[in-house]
């Protein structure tokens, strides 16, 4: 692998910019005459806008203008969009209700945006916003999903009755109600995956900057897809046709899925810049962020899991409600179909699958992807129910799991995945070794002794990655690809830029990319560069999200680079007089095999570029570009074990220790795996004891929109985690990567919640479980416990 | 408009703002050292940490009239110029960042932490130590290594020179 090379534990390349102040996020951005925008947002969760006054506004210090949604729509900018059509199961299409960058007639959640005013200062704008009288008639409000379902709900949308966006299933509803019907023994549990805040810790913003000479727009913007930002802004939104919309997403502080979606905000800065002749920057406060970045989750569900007399699933039936807030967000009808009851297969080998879902709209902030979509919520229902049927049936939560295992590969869920390769016994082995699975009940003896409840938990979990093949999916319903692009640029004297359509908002593919062109060219790291993250320097890409940046972006930088192999070798053999298949490329050098004739890299770039002695008919030039499109999903897969102490006088959960054992294919970088798993299980723990959005029921005004209110998981909430990895090389792409981004936060919560009911003896607990949670739920009842 | 005049990053600075010019705003319009960030409102995350005459302190929660005549420290100028401070050589070292975003507050945390301890700190105490920083990435496993390792080089120096 050599010391930089694939699989090496490389320091990443970026991290002197971050660690010295260096880095370049968009809120740093200053270009000239640039002024700054606050929007003007609805106080109330659904309210009829019957006038705006905005002279008092307009009249104050340092303001420019304040433009509202008529403006907006006068000037044609088009309403936002859901990007994936799904059709219910009566073949009718998702109903998609209007969602206007600015709100003309209606607010539908308390963050809706209705103005925006321009001043010369961030806080002359935020001051004249509270100027801007906005009469509002409110309306009755609905902010949980079940509630909007019942008849006499408020209505939020006309294009939607009953407040539902589509009815959907899939799988086969007979086979599996005959699997129950027949089944020795059927667990049957309500799951609630609860709403949460993606939170990165750069809040987004976004500069629009209008050039009236070239009528021409750049947005500096927090995306982790430039390119699909350019896209749906120039197609659909109407801002400006692409080739007069730069779009640059520089360094971006996190994403977790909320930086993927193009936002009010971007597309009425740039409109505002156009109107006002100023560039306008407006960078959303943590309020604003809790009030308007995508939420995650939010699934309410009923289970029934069939197992024959040997413990065998013989059928597996869900029932989901998925709350998709106010509007319907760019991805958020894949996340709970597509994204979601396809993997409700699991690890396990499930003759009949039927999942229905509906999809609701409520009075609150809209929810999409968020680390894992769709994934996590999956995991967590069957996690969950695999453990509490062990419980009923009474036997190990392991052998139930070990019995069920899917063992040979290919192998074709009913649930349309197909997975490629596996082996999830070496996972479930390794966790349990590694945790001293074993000697748990004598850890609990003497955690009892201490008057300390010990609990000990599993979870099994799989997901899709590599997002995604684009002609399935566009089989499924997307509006777009998904494939990757990537240009590889060896200049005059060998130093290499790799351009990509991947975006890197805390990956590290400055390095991992740079160890892939390392290890095929034998070139040191230092002398690649990645680039991405704007539209003007690469070509069309996809973006970042899906743990698809290694599976799908890197073999679209293979394809690259077999080709800029491919044309070096033929100029190595010219100038070597040597036969093209005898060259090797090693060390930085191309050789003539066999021999000792070599060239170092940097000479044939050169002779690449001078072209004064080429073979006959090549063109100049050592530059290649390539798309790649992967054949399947890459299916990452591991077990991960929780051990907690709680403190029955406070209900406090000590996390003892954690253990993940993962399967992401083959690694190019394990320090920088290990990271990507830490962060997600920080994620997925935070969702299990912590994070909740919640809201007032009677006004829908959010209640966790703070730091000081929403539990985000601190250092001392933590435990360090062990790791450890059991690949097996993916089949479906040339680099045998599955993907790793995602996996700590889809795998961690049912561990967590398996652990702490196993401590607490009974299984009425729903997350995050938070110390009054779990006190309450201890003094609940007998426990299996006491019982034993 | 008040005048403040600071010195920052050993250089004396000054520069006019509103009253109500919240520290870490000063640092990043009036002075651009945009390094030191804000992540939130109510003084929770910490991203905006910087050493005040010496003391950690977060940003956000003073005004840049309260610093006048004050020595800030930010990020910028923890090391001198193509050098890196221990701490932020050993976030480097164990894969301490992954956005880097909420890294300069933790690296300025970090440092006085360090500096605080005289040497005793476990992980335990480092993890109580920063939790007035969050991160969303890394789960601070890797945070909390960079920490110990760059405590155990500074005050392993420390021991050596005095020996």
């Amino acid at each position: 692998m050599g010391v930089e090379g694939i699989g090496a534990r490389v320091a990443r390349k970026e991290d002197k910019r971050f660690l010295t102040g260096k880095g370049r996020y968009t809120d740093d951005m200053v270009v000239p005459g640039m002024k700054f925008a606050y929007f003007v947002r609805s106080p109330h969760a659904h309210a009829r806008i019957t006038g705006i006054d905005a002279s008092a506004a307009k009249a104050m210090p340092g303001v420019i203008d304040v433009l509202d949604g008529k403006q907006l729509q006068a000037d044609g900018i088009g309403n936002l969009i859901c990007g994936w059509m799904i059709h219910s199961k009566d073949g009718s299409p998702m109903k998609m209700g209007a969602w206007r960058p600015l709100a003309v007639d209606t607010v539908r959640y308390v963050g809706d945006a209705v103005a925006i005013v321009v001043a010369d200062s961030a806080a002359e704008a935020r001051d004249a916003s509270e100027a801007v009288v906005v009469d509002y008639e409110e309306l009755p409000v609905v902010t949980t999903s079940l509630a909007a379902l019942e008849a006499g709900a408020p209505q939020i949308h006309p294009e939607a009755p009953g407040n539902l966006i589509f009815d959907w299933q899939i799988g086969d509803p007979a086979a599996t109600d005959k699997a129950i019907s027949e089944a020795a023994h059927v667990t049957e549990i309500e799951i609630l995956n609860n709403r949460l805040s993606p939170n990165p810790m750069e809040p987004r913003a976004t500069l629009g900057i209008y050039d009236s000479a070239e009528d021409h727009f750049t947005c500096y913007t927090t995306s982790q897809n430039p390119h699909v930002a350019r896209l749906v802004m120039s197609a659909f939104y109407n801002v400006a046709p692409e080739n007069k919309l730069r779009v640059i997403a520089p360094d971006v502080g996190g994403g977790f899925g909320s930086k993927i979606y193009i936002y009010p905000e971007e597309i009425v800065c740039l409109w505002a810049s156009k109107k006002t002749s100023v560039p306008v920057k407006w960078t959303s406060d943590r309020t604003e962020a809790f009030l308007t970045d995508a939420h995650g989750r939010d699934h309410v569900s009923k289970v029934k899991m069939a197992f024959d007399k040997d413990h065998r699933i013989i059928g597996l039936k869900v029932d989901t409600i998925a709350n998709l807030g106010a509007y319907m967000s760019l991805f958020s009808s894949a996340v709970p179909t597509y994204l979601y009851a396809t993997l409700l297969s699991g690890q396990y080998a499930i003759p009949a699958i039927h999942a229905n879902v509906r999809t609701v709209y409520t009075n609150t902030v809209p929810v999409d992807a968020y680390r894992g979509a769709g994934r996590p919520e999956a995991t967590y229902l069957l996690e969950r129910t695999m453990e509490v049927a062990a419980r009923e049936l009474g036997v190990s939560p392991a052998e139930l799991r070990r019995k069920n295992f899917i063992r040979s590969f290919p192998y074709q869920t009913p649930v349309i995945m197909n997975y490629d390769a596996g082996d999830y016994e070496a996972s479930l082995n390794a966790a349990m070794e590694a945790a001293d699975w074993n000697g748990f009940p004598a850890r609990r003896a003497e955690a009892e002794r201490r008057g300390k409840k010990r609990g000990i938990g599993m979870s099994c979990y799989i997901e899709a990655c590599g997002i995604a093949p684009s002609q399935a999916v566009g089989s499924l319903g997307a509006g777009v690809g998904l494939w990757e692009s990537a240009e590889v640029r060896v200049n005059a004297v060998g130093t290499i830029e790799v351009l990509t359509g991947s975006h890197s908002h805390g990956q590290g593919h400055e390095t991992t990319f740079a160890q892939l062109v390392a290890d095929r060219l034998g070139v040191p790291i230092a002398s690649v560069n990645i680039v991405h993250g704007d539209t003007d320097k690469v070509q069309m890409g996809m973006g970042t999200y899906g743990s698809r940046s290694g599976a799908v972006g890197m073999s679209a930088i293979v394809k690259a680079l077999d080709k800029v192999e491919m044309k070096a070798k033929k100029i190595a053999a010219h100038l070597m007089e040597a036969d093209e298949s005898d060259i090797v490329i090693e060390n930085g050098e191309l050789k003539v095999a066999g021999t000792d004739k070599t060239l170092p890299w940097f000479q044939v770039a050169l002779a690449a570029y001078t072209a004064h002695n080429l073979p006959a008919g090549m063109e100049p030039g050592l530059k290649e570009s390539a798309f790649y499109d992967p054949s399947n999903f890459t299916f990452p897969a591991g077990c991960y074990i929780a051990e907690v102490e709680i403190d029955p006088e406070t209900g406090k959960t000590d996390i003892i220790q954690f253990v993940a054992a993962d399967d992401f294919g083959n690694i190019i970088n394990p320090l920088i795996v290990e990271g990507q798993v830490h962060g997600g299980l920080a994620q997925g723990i935070g969702q299990a004891l912590l994070e909740e959005v919640r809201y007032d029921e009677a006004t829908g005004q959010i209640l966790t929109a703070s730091y000081m209110d929403y539990a985000m998981p601190r250092a001392d909430d933590l435990p360090s985690f062990t790791l450890s990895h059991q690949n097996t090389p993916c089949p479906g792409n040339p680099l045998g990567i599955k993907g790793c981004g995602e996996a700590g936060a889809i795998g961690s919560p049912p561990a967590l919640i398996n652990a702490i009911t196993d401590a607490i003896g009974h299984d009425r607990l729903t997350m995050p479980a938070t110390p009054l949670k779990v006190w309450t739920a201890l003094q609940d009842a007998p426990t299996r416990l006491a019982a034993e | 408009m008040t005048k403040v005049t600071l010195t920052v990053n050993g250089r004396a600075v000054s520069g006019d703002c509103d009253d109500r010019t919240l520290l870490v705003h000063f640092i990043r319009e009036k002075l651009g050292l945009t390094g030191t960030h804000v992540g939130c409102d109510t003084t929770q995350c910490g991203a905006c940490v910087v050493h005040l005459d010496g003391k950690s302190v977060k940003s956000c929660s003073i005004l840049a009239v309260q610093a006048a005549g004050s020595s800030v420290t930010t990020i910028e100028g923890l090391a001198p110029q193509g050098q890196l401070h221990p701490v932020q050589a050993a976030f480097n070292e164990h894969h301490g960042l992954q956005c880097g975003f909420c890294t300069p507050g933790m690296v300025m945390t970090a440092v006085d932490l360090i500096g605080r301890s005289g040497g005793d700190l476990d992980e335990d105490k480092v993890r109580h130590g920063l939790e007035g920083n969050i991160c969303r990435c890394t789960g601070y496993h890797n945070i909390v290594k960079a920490v110990l390792s760059a405590n155990e080089q500074m005050h392993g120096e420390v021991r050596q020179a005095a020996e």
